[in-house]
């Protein structure tokens, strides 16, 4: 891509100093600034630089794509973008090297007996909607399927939801956000009322402490852990690695504190034990912003088909609360989470003390979990009991981990029980959608149906005659993949898959669609902190690669749907944001105009009178407080948060005789979720070829495995053959392996199981039972 | 003809020496990060079996601590 340079050489060998220079960056103190980066970059007035976010991970940095001659020929951090201020990682720098790979989607390909077959993309669009119509009259609305991504934009998202519920009237749409955040909107709304974080990344630069649980943010979130580590070195802020696993995060940290795989439950109850019990609970915040609740308890784990929950929730006292706390004192926790009785206290005195303000960050180890809703909401608690929420420096911060999770999964709602505002289940809520969509109203079912887990269930057991799916790779991330390829691989079910490059997925396609990348089209993001991010097209993208929502919106036509479907080629993106902006009118919601979002590196919600809301629930920062008091938790109808009573209870397969060592998983810096981008890059893929099984030394030790044996991992459901890693990248805990998940020829999700939070239905990677052999 | 960047942690108090061996070695930039525990060391070889050659002796530098590889590429000369 970078042939049209006159000193290409020279060019590459200033992108590896950048490379390295931006390592070093993400996984130490010192951060590589714009001014920096563009000593190194291609000179030249014949370079266009257009702005954009990311589509790498969920932090949403701007970048600037140069252009020239037509092509995308280097990105750098946009310096003007408040979230990385001009700073990228490894992966940011590099992104568009994958779009010029050689095994490109590029034409649509149908599968006639058995081989693929380059076909024209408006004749692959028309088999695939007669394929759905002749489904549905066959076999009902329900016996279709849609399952997207936290990687589709805003309007592939709205337009999508817009098509299955409103247009044919079902409600099997779900998407991989499901596997990674639907724990943090469960919490948020059984505390809060309302989803996504209160704060923003402008509390890094207030607080005095961050502490991360389950959360390797040097590899998972560098931009962001560098403006931490900015400000430790600045000021003497200080950070608290709590997880399972010693890592890049811990090694950078002030401290690490290792806990028993599950146990974060009962660590955080131990938390709120001692601030109950030192009388640090900050009254005045509790008596006038809190409610006291309970919920059911042994709720199961979703192991079964069809697997049924309901929460009951039951209004408690502090007294209640108080009482169910002294099963948590610090002495009978650390019998069992492996944390000293001295470190319990040592956090639970950071967030008692009120001169001292703390965020705490989490994403996969709190949200992919048995109980992900439940340590969601124990977090929540702490930051309730002691007021630190809401504020500058002070505030829980769930991060997320695709660039539009938020915008685009939660916000938009592309699970099969949400609606752009609010949920299926809701009459007033369904109303509303109808009337936007001009639908009739009885159109939109009132129940939701599968979640993603259950939706692959659904396929196996041929419920599901056919499904589509959009932007991601459920054969290489779901858990359990062992069940679900051969589903995939069913005559029962007609599989059509758009994507960029082929990967695993596309492989059991009956019809695969070539989309474009994110800078080949325009486009919308929500990152992790409610900021929405506006793109204009950069690049045409090669041969007949098409936009999703083009795809969705021709298939609609085709179907009979057009008069839903009124947008321009065009100015497609234009009109359906402004379509679905009226979903959120008003000061709780409020997006953002378009013409402000081309003009800036992205703006917050609430968007209220030409500005950011940056705190939530603050009547100080938050117009659509308007209680008279100083913190309104509007999203409940009496305006206060919920403490919840949740105890820690095991997960479902813990190790034992047969199976004696946990298994985590869970990603490098290097790549990005399943690799089929980041694998594409040369620079990432060989930084970090292949997967591996990391081990402690003294597990190693006793199994006689040197680093680089091959090693198989075995569970009850399959196994896989990777490399040992001694003493590497990470460091796990005695009795504990961890293998990254994205490398397709290491199935490592073979071998993981499919049992999910019984409330937010997210399935828990980080935790099943495994034997190791050497091979 | 391989170019390859890689971060280099040499042993406490050792960085001054590592840079120096480093120079030596003859690898084509030696870079103090900003962090000042690390060095950023590009190479630029004329074949695979050089480029294997350098590592080889950068890794057997004795003030070398750590040596993580960041970036790879592998391209004609101009």
């Amino acid at each position: 891509m970078y042939n049209s340079l006159t000193n290409r050489r020279s060019f590459i060998k200033k992108m590896a100093v950048v490379s390295a220079m931006t390592a070093a960056a993400a996984m130490f103190p010192g951060i590589v600034f714009a001014e920096e980066q563009e000593r190194n970059m291609p000179k030249g007035d014949d370079i266009d630089w257009k702005k954009g976010p990311c589509r790498f991970c969920g932090v949403g940095c701007g970048i600037l794509v140069g252009v020239k001659e037509g092509k995308a020929v280097a990105v750098k951090g946009d310096p003007l973008c408040s979230v990385n201020k001009g700073l990228l990682c490894v992966k940011g720098y590099h992104q568009i090297m994958c779009i010029e790979s050689k095994d490109r989607l590029t034409h649509a390909l149908v599968k006639k007996n058995g081989k693929y077959v380059q076909t024209p993309i408006s004749e692959a669009l028309d088999l695939v909607a007669n394929k759905m119509t002749e489904t549905i009259e066959k076999h009902g609305k329900d016996s279709v399927a849609m399952y997207t991504s936290g990687q589709s934009t805003i309007p592939e998202g709205y337009v999508a939801s817009k098509f299955m519920k409103g247009a044919i009237g079902t409600n099997n749409l779900d998407c991989n956000a499901r596997l990674c955040m639907a724990s943090a909107v469960t919490g948020f709304l059984t505390t809060f009322g309302a989803d996504e974080p209160m704060g923003c990344y402008e509390d890094i630069d207030y607080a005095d402490y961050f502490i991360t649980w389950g959360n390797n943010m040097a590899e998972m979130h560098p931009v962001l852990f560098s403006r931490m580590l900015e400000q430790k070195n600045r000021r003497g802020a200080k950070i608290i690695d709590f997880a399972t696993r010693t890592t890049r995060s811990s090694m950078a940290s002030d401290r690490s504190i290792l806990f028993e795989p599950q146990t974060d439950l009962a660590v955080a109850n131990a938390i709120c034990y001692e601030i109950v019990n030192n009388g640090w609970v900050n009254k005045s915040f509790v008596e006038n912003h809190c409610n006291f609740n309970k919920g059911l308890t042994n709720m199961g784990y979703g192991l079964e088909d069809k697997y049924k929950f309901k929460d009951k929730p039951t209004k408690i006292s502090f007294e209640d609360y108080k009482v169910f706390l002294e099963d948590y004192s610090p002495e009978k926790v650390a019998k069992y989470s492996k944390v000293s009785v001295k470190d319990i206290k040592y956090l639970a005195a950071i967030y008692g003390d009120p001169n001292k303000k703390v965020v705490s960050y989490w994403c996969m180890g709190m949200n992919q979990h048995t109980r992900g809703t439940w340590i969601n909401n124990l977090v929540y608690n702490i930051h309730l009991l002691t007021g630190k929420i809401s504020q500058p420096g002070n505030g829980p911060f769930s991060l997320t981990g695709q660039p539009s999770a938020c915008g685009t999964a939660r916000e938009v709602g592309t699970f099969t029980h949400k609606l752009p505002k609010g949920v299926v289940t809701n009459e007033k809520h369904r109303r509303k959608a109808a009337k936007i969509w001009k639908v009739p109203y009885e159109r939109i079912p009132s129940k939701p149906t599968y979640h993603a887990t259950e939706m692959f269930r659904a396929v196996d057991r041929g419920d599901i005659k056919f499904i589509w799916t959009q932007a991601t790779n459920p054969l290489v991330s779901l858990p359990k993949t062992s069940r679900y390829r051969p589903a995939m691989q069913k005559d029962s079910c007609f599989v059509v898959v758009s994507d960029v490059f082929p990967t695993p997925t596309s492989d059991v396609a009956d019809v695969i669609l070539p989309a474009t990348w994110h800078i080949e089209k325009s486009g919308l993001y929500g990152n992790s902190e409610r900021r929405t991010q506006h793109w204009d097209k950069m690049v045409e993208g090669p041969g007949e690669t098409t936009d999703d929502a083009w795809m969705f919106i021709e298939v609609a036509k085709r179907m009979g749907f057009g008069d839903l479907f009124p947008y321009s080629k065009e100015n497609h993106v234009e009109e359906i944001y402004n379509e679905y902006r009226q979903f959120h009118e008003g000061k709780k919601h409020g997006m953002a105009p378009l013409e402000v979002l081309k003009k800036e590196s992205g703006a917050i919600w609430p968007y209220v009178d030409g500005k950011s809301t940056q705190w939530r629930f603050n009547a100080e920062y938050d117009p659509a407080c308007d209680n008279g008091k100083d913190f309104h938790f509007y999203g409940k109808p009496d305006g206060k948060a919920v403490i919840w009573q949740r105890p820690y209870e095991p997960a479902p397969e813990v190790p034992d005789n047969e199976y004696p060592f946990w298994l985590n998983t869970g990603r490098v810096i290097e790549h990005w979720h399943t690799g089929s981008m980041t694998r594409r890059i040369p620079v990432l893929h060989k930084a970090m070829p292949h997967a591996y099984v990391e081990f402690h030394p003294e597990d190693a030790t006793k199994l006689n495995i040197r680093n680089g044996e091959k090693v198989k991992v075995i569970s009850r459901r399959g196994s896989c053959i990777l490399p040992a890693s001694i003493n590497e990248r990470g460091l796990p805990t005695k009795g504990q392996v961890f293998v990254p998940f994205f490398d397709e020829n290491m199935m490592i999700n073979d071998v993981t199981l499919d049992a999910f939070c019984p409330i937010s239905k997210e399935p828990d990677y980080k935790k099943c039972a495994v034997k190791v052999e050497k091979v | 003809m391989p170019i390859k960047s890689y971060l280099a942690y040499p042993q406490e108090g050792k960085k001054s020496e590592l840079r120096d061996a480093l120079i030596a070695i003859g690898v084509s930039e030696v870079i103090p990060a900003e962090n000042k525990d690390l060095l950023i060391v590009v190479t630029d070889t004329e074949t695979q079996f050089e480029d294997e050659n350098i590592k080889e002796k950068i890794e057997i530098i004795k003030v070398l601590k750590l040596l993580t590889l960041v970036s790879g590429f592998n391209t004609p000369k101009n």
